[in-house]
């Protein structure tokens, strides 16, 4: 798999009164995960091909990749495939990354999802939806020492237009 | 191919009427928005303004003012004869409660294509309102220079 062969779907930029040391920690262990991600566990082995996953809070594997750049505190490219069946095949991989900087006091962390194909706004949808609340939830937690919550409805559009692509959804 | 347009959603641990006011209040705009003042008296159909040092940058008019749920102003950056030939877009904020929080969407839109606008607000917006939810929720906004977010023609506003 080469990476440059990704076009940035989604980009999303938050800023946060943290340090970059402590913004890559939140984003790469389970401790911090679970907190700001709906219940999620993130483990990530930090190294290139190294593996990751994130757990649901039943401890199945809902989302797993590998690990394509790491310099921590500063980048982190791994790919990000939701385990539906058949959604790989169809969508190809998903690829995430995370870009940390130093802006003034305040840390810069922008989120891209690339993708080696086109899709559809309809699929894209969900991560349009589903960023930034987990990303304002880090912020929150970060800064306030409490995440934040936030019920999400399951995202209908997408779920919707991946089962119309044959692919299996809950 | 996606509209030239920016849209930014935050969810914020506040309420509507507290977001409301943050917004269209220049005690607060000052704090989170680099000094900017937010000046209209936002009614329907009146004139809006953001001044920074003494500078007004952009000018508008108020398109939409439900408080506390929906704003919005068409916004044409004046700093300029570049700016000032685009056309005028359209800054909407809509505010919804989402169980104990707000979520805040941003929608900026009625670019022309290629507006060179458009890359400076899409620089700016993540950085003013990431401070706008500091303050709400810690109480302290951020500390981020303007000139480091790498959007031409800012600095001088704000060196002034």
């Amino acid at each position: 798999m080469n990476i440059n062969n990704f076009k940035p779907a989604i980009v999303y930029s938050i800023y946060i009164a943290s340090t970059p040391e402590k913004v890559w920690e939140a984003l790469t262990t389970a401790e911090f995960s679970r907190k700001y991600f709906s219940g999620f566990a993130v483990e990530v082995d930090l190294k290139v091909g190294g593996a990751f996953v994130a757990r649901a809070p039943d401890g199945s594997v809902h989302i797993s990749g590998e690990v394509f750049e790491c310099d921590p505190p500063r980048k982190l490219t791994i790919t990000w495939n939701v385990n539906w069946p058949g959604l790989v095949e169809k969508l190809g991989p998903t690829l995430v990354t995370y870009e940390i900087e130093l802006v003034g006091e305040a840390v810069k962390l922008t989120l891209i999802q690339s993708h080696d194909r086109p899709i559809d706004d309809d699929i894209l949808s969900g991560g349009r939806e589903g960023w930034p609340a987990i990303l304002s939830s880090l912020k929150s937690l970060l800064e306030t020492g409490k995440a934040l919550v936030i019920k999400m409805q399951p995202p209908q559009r997408m779920l919707e237009a991946l089962k119309k692509m044959g692919i299996g959804t809950p | 191919m996606r509209k030239p347009e920016f849209v930014y959603v935050t969810y914020i641990e506040t309420t509507p009427e507290k977001l409301w006011e943050a917004l269209t209040n220049s005690e607060f705009s000052k704090r989170y928005w680099f000094g900017t003042d937010v000046k209209s008296d936002w009614k329907v159909g009146s004139p809006f303004a953001l001044v920074t040092n003494g500078t007004t940058t952009d000018i508008g008019e108020i398109l939409e003012a439900d408080p506390p749920r929906r704003l919005s102003y068409s916004f044409h950056h004046v700093t300029t004869e570049e700016s000032r030939k685009e056309r005028p877009s359209k800054v909407v904020f809509n505010i919804e409660q989402h169980g104990n929080f707000v979520k805040l969407t941003l929608t900026h839109e009625g670019f022309a294509e290629g507006s060179k606008l458009l890359d400076g607000i899409s620089k700016g917006w993540p950085a003013i309102l990431s401070s706008l939810k500091s303050m709400l929720e810690s109480g302290t906004a951020l500390a981020i220079p303007p000139s480091a977010l790498g959007i031409e023609g800012l600095e001088e506003v704000h060196r002034s």
